[in-house]
């Protein structure tokens, strides 16, 4: 009998210093979870803003990490561009993995499902690329680095009647997507309000795949240009599909273009089209220049508009961690609101009342192989 | 809407029509046989479509210039050839040992082949949406008001070109004869000597064969594929084949076509959001009064 107390006796602060030893551990680490598309049809945004932020993480455990040395540690997971997939990844990050505060995503669908459950645990999120004004106002707690897209809806209205002269447009949104129908009608309330007029409206769901009926309606209407705020898998379709139906008329998007898959989808078709997004590699800026060689050294590829939005994020967080002193979720809420003219990759930085970041966009053009920039537009 | 616009969407809806109605062969086949839907059939498409994404790059090369189209033939035939030995293969390993039990589990357990299969083909192929190469150059034909591509003028003329095969194979043939005789009566087709497995095996194999060239062809006109490709056109297709009378070759056809110019008249009108729910809604109204479908006779269940 007396053999099993003994063990028992040990077994309890042998279990104890054990744990003991993980919790001091995790209290060394600071852990920030993100949730990103790594896979499914808008797989190169998750995994080029994630692209972006593992630089700025190494930059930032490189340079002595937070804190008083405290490792930054980034736990990533996959909504694999499906909805309901980003609400259980936001769960699991908070109640599992403990993190101390959130960076995703890039569609604006996925970000609103996580938003509520940051807010309503009191973790602050950052979402590197959605511009649906709406995310936002799921509580104090939820931020950006990107614009919205009653500015960016604005930017492409202005040069649709600007640049290209146009006075009629159709319009073709992807049904699924609040990112698509809101920005849609940013552009449709700037574009008709100063003299423009949308000829057609017509919708498709995210992952059709033939978009001919849609299109033969808008060749009917003959527009002068056709505005698709949709992403690159199904622009890519719709920009093919259109110029076999005949279509020559240039086509404008936003930021949901901004893809090394465009090309590959859309072959020559979209040729001399543009769009907006938040950054160009061509920007001759030191800062833009830096970000560009350092991300093609380690990736060995061209950023696209989402790999600087995930560095940003991850920069703008360890900033707003240093000036609260803590990881604590409110103090670091506090300390990313007071963010002014931080000067970031894709701009200056400064954190409005609503939360989101006021900077510019820069208008692209398909010319070739390449995506070349045109013009920056400041707010 | 104008008359160059009615043709236009008319073409697009007929060539849409086409892949519901190849797709739709196969499903009405196997249901015509067995009496059994297998759900699977959606997702041998999509393995077609991924056949010949991997097989295009490695076989094109072989055949430059003008053997172009004798390689594209050979893509085509291997691939559905694979697709054919891999329908056989389903049905030798999850239905053949269910054949004797109820028919809600071989059917549960179809749709259990297909998610396998869905996401079976995420985990190897990956997630995200792949652009399938240009196997035929998919060109505008003429300069018209009105255009059709190539691609479109093949898929139409392959799907009328095989359901004339088809409905000659089960209609003239000694192994369609056997066919209409399992599906007849099994049990006294097996008395008179006609090998069922062998039937049904054929059956299967015919059936993801055609599943296969629809995939490949629909490839061609649509650009992007993906893992998941073949639970929306399966179940489009399916539709197809209740909607022409199900386990009816022509109705089958017939209802793909339907389907399609239906879809496509409602997805270039201002409803465009509702497109599926319309032509859904539609197909409901004729099934309401003619509930074994176009082309279908009526049964009673004998007990």
């Amino acid at each position: 009998m007396m053999k099993p107390t003994l063990l028992r006796s040990l077994v309890l602060p042998l279990t104890l210093a054990v744990a003991g030893l993980f919790t001091a551990a995790r209290a060394q680490d600071v852990v920030v979870g993100e949730f990103a598309s790594l896979t499914g049809s808008e797989a190169t945004f998750g995994i080029n803003s994630n692209n972006g932020l593992q630089l700025a993480l190494e930059e930032i455990n490189a340079g002595g990490g937070l804190l008083n040395g405290r490792k930054v540690k980034v736990i990533v997971e996959d909504d694999q561009s499906k909805a309901g997939q980003a609400a259980a990844a936001v769960k699991k990050l908070i109640a599992s993995d403990q993190v101390i505060a959130i960076i995703g995503e890039i569609a604006s669908s996925r970000s609103l499902e996580a938003a509520p459950i940051c807010q309503s645990a009191s973790i602050p999120m950052i979402s590197p690329g959605s511009t649906n004004p709406t995310v936002t106002d799921k509580g104090d707690y939820i931020f950006r680095v990107c614009f919205i897209d009653p500015f960016q809806g604005t930017v492409m209205a202005k040069f649709a009647l600007d640049n290209l002269k146009a006075k009629k447009v159709a319009v073709l949104t992807d049904v699924k997507s609040d990112y698509s129908r809101g920005l849609a009608q940013f552009f449709e309330d700037y574009f008709k309000a100063h003299g423009g007029e949308i000829v057609k409206e017509l919708a498709y769901n995210g992952g059709d795949k033939d978009f001919r009926a849609q299109l033969t309606t808008i060749k009917g209407a003959n527009p002068d240009a056709i505005f698709v705020p949709g992403y690159y898998t199904e622009v890519g379709s719709i920009g093919k599909q259109a110029r076999l139906l005949g279509i020559k008329v240039p086509l404008l998007g936003g930021d949901g273009w901004d893809s090394p898959k465009l090309l590959e989808i859309a072959g020559n078709s979209l040729e001399g089209c543009y769009f907006s997004t938040h950054f160009s590699p061509d920007d001759q800026s030191p800062k833009v220049q830096d970000f560009v060689k350092k991300y093609k050294a380690k990736f060995n590829a061209a950023p696209d508009g989402m790999a600087p939005l995930g560095y940003d994020a991850m920069m703008i967080l360890a900033d707003a961690i240093k000036t609260a002193g803590t990881t604590d979720g409110a103090k670091v809420r506090d300390a990313l609101a007071q963010v002014k003219n931080y000067a970031a990759v894709t701009g200056n930085i400064t954190i409005d009342d609503k939360r989101n970041a006021t900077k510019s966009a820069v208008v692209l053009q398909v010319q070739g192989k390449a995506i070349k920039y045109t013009s920056t537009v400041a707010p | 809407m104008s008359q160059v616009e009615f043709f236009q969407q008319l073409i697009n809806g007929l060539s849409l029509g086409a892949f519901y109605a190849l797709i739709a062969l196969g499903y009405t086949m196997v249901y015509g046989v067995l009496r059994f839907i297998n759900f699977a059939h959606g997702d041998i498409f999509m393995l077609g479509a991924f056949l010949g994404y991997y097989l295009t790059p490695r076989l094109m090369p072989h055949f430059p210039g003008a053997l172009a189209a004798v390689g594209v033939v050979v893509v085509v035939l291997l691939t559905m050839a694979l697709c054919a030995l891999l329908g056989i293969l389903i049905e030798k390993l999850a239905y053949r040992p269910l054949r004797a039990r109820p028919k809600l589990t071989v059917l549960i357990t179809a749709i259990g082949v297909s998610l396998f299969l869905e996401f079976g083909g995420q985990f190897v192929f990956g997630a995200d949406p792949k652009s399938f190469p240009e196997l035929i150059e998919d060109r505008a034909l003429g300069s018209g008001a009105l255009t059709i591509t190539k691609g479109q003028v093949i898929a139409f003329v392959v799907t009328v070109l095989l359901l004339v095969a088809l409905t000659f194979i089960v209609k003239r043939t000694k192994l369609g004869m056997a066919m209409r005789a399992v599906s007849n009566n099994a049990t006294a087709a097996s008395l008179m000597g006609v090998n069922i497995d062998t039937v049904i095996s054929f059956t299967f194999g015919l059936g993801s064969a055609l599943a296969g060239v629809a995939g490949i062809l629909w490839s061609i006109t649509n650009t992007t594929i993906d893992p998941l490709m073949g639970v929306q056109q399966g179940i489009k297709a399916f539709t197809a084949a209740v909607l022409g009378g199900i386990g009816n070759l022509p109705g089958a056809a017939v209802g793909g076509i339907l389907l399609g110019v239906i879809e496509t008249f409602v997805g270039g009108s201002s409803f465009s959001t509702y497109r599926d729910a319309i032509a859904f809604a539609l197909l409901i109204g004729i099934l309401l009064f003619r509930p074994a479908g176009i082309f279908g006779r009526m049964q009673v269940e004998k007990v």
